[in-house]
């Protein structure tokens, strides 16, 4: 962990130094435990600011969006699939980029951690396979694998995709990791059963759209969930507008949404939206065999005509 | 949509081209005996507000 640290602190400075880059897209403490932010540091004095551990799992993707400059970016596997979501449609040039890619063993789910303490966590210290919660009165050690994200036990692309120089040495992936046992689980349904399965997930929101915000693929410069004129959607609690809100969200995350989880990360109650966009994920994986983000050399089966296309559906 | 909890049928996809009028009156005549026979949708409807 602290190696990766140095290693990327190091690259970002040289970066910098040399002039190949303006900026360096990374992470630095958190004001508070386990909630790293993002830092862009533009001159290498800024650079010791950085830093890498498992509070690192807002997707940086997120901050290249209709980016001028020329940047290095800290990115994991996720983030990388995102970085080529983002070059594909043109949000931002490859040749602007010196992606710095991190092979990673997943993020520590901050929840999961509180939940186990018996009060307010005042810091975390880990090593390479252990995180250590201390406060008031209590010190709990936790092995990493047992307080991962969600996605990130399921995840099977930890190395990035794309990278110019790399932070450490390459991972192995999981394998034989069954992705969508839940997805499987709501598809078992009933309808009946299945609107009351999204009704109880969604039933906590605020519409606070933190998950919008906090998703590397959700830059509209204005959301539809924003506009006025026309106002497609109501802006309320009601239970109608919550749900247009969060199907019309996952729906355009179709094809693109490569299960990085900064919805769910970002969620101040704890909804599991990626239930939304994992059934879409899902689909496009049978029906077109497609993994959002592995390549900039095909286009996502959304933005193409292919004679064998699925189409059963049509009358 | 199914996924997520609409009725099966409640929607309902068709390529029509705009030389195929018959087409198009099957289609329309074999949709809306569909959705009538699924009755009025529950999902998606708003209520006003319940004043005393």
């Amino acid at each position: 962990m602290q190696s990766t640290a140095d290693k990327i602190r190091e690259i970002a400075g040289r970066l910098l130094q040399s002039g190949a880059v303006d900026m360096v897209i990374g992470f630095r403490k958190g004001t508070v435990p386990m909630m790293n932010e993002p830092h862009v540091a533009k001159t290498p004095a800024e650079v010791a600011r950085l830093v890498w551990d498992s509070h690192c799992g807002i997707n940086l993707a997120n901050y290249l969006t209709d980016r001028k400059e020329k940047i290095g970016i800290v990115a994991k596997g996720c983030d990388s699939r995102n970085i080529v979501t983002h070059v594909i449609e043109n949000k931002i040039k490859r040749e602007q980029l010196v992606v710095i890619g991190v092979p990673c063993r997943g993020m520590a789910d901050k929840r999961k951690i509180a939940m186990k303490c018996p009060g307010e966590i005042t810091e975390v210290v880990e090593t390479e396979t252990e995180l250590t919660a201390t406060g008031n009165g209590f010190s709990q050690t936790f092995s990493k694998k047992d307080v991962l994200q969600h996605n990130c036990t399921l995840c099977v692309h930890r190395n990035p995709v794309i990278h110019d120089e790399l932070a450490g040495d390459p991972v192995p992936e999981q394998t034989g990791v069954d992705r969508y046992a839940d997805v499987r689980a709501v598809e078992a349904m009933t309808p009946e059963q299945r609107w009351k399965y999204f009704e109880d997930l969604i039933a906590p929101c605020v519409r606070c759209y933190a998950c919008r915000n906090a998703c590397p693929l959700c830059y509209c410069p204005t959301c539809f969930v924003d506009e006025s004129r026309p106002q497609w959607v109501g802006k309320g609690q009601e239970p109608s507008d919550v749900r247009t809100f969060h199907f019309l969200r996952a729906y355009h995350c179709a094809g693109r949404c490569t299960d990085c989880g900064a919805c769910e990360r970002a969620c101040p109650v704890g909804i599991n939206m990626r239930m939304f966009t994992k059934k879409l994920e899902k689909d496009c994986l049978d029906l077109f065999g497609w993994e959002a983000g592995l390549t900039l050399d095909v286009r996502p089966p959304l933005d193409v005509y292919r004679p064998g296309d699925p189409n059963d559906f049509i009358k | 949509m199914e996924h997520m909890g609409i009725e099966p049928g409640r929607l309902q996809f068709s390529w029509i081209s705009s030389a195929e009028s018959t087409k198009f009156v099957d289609v329309v005549t074999q949709v809306t005996a569909a959705i009538k026979a699924l009755g009025p949708n529950s999902a998606f409807t708003k209520k006003l507000a319940e004043v005393a």
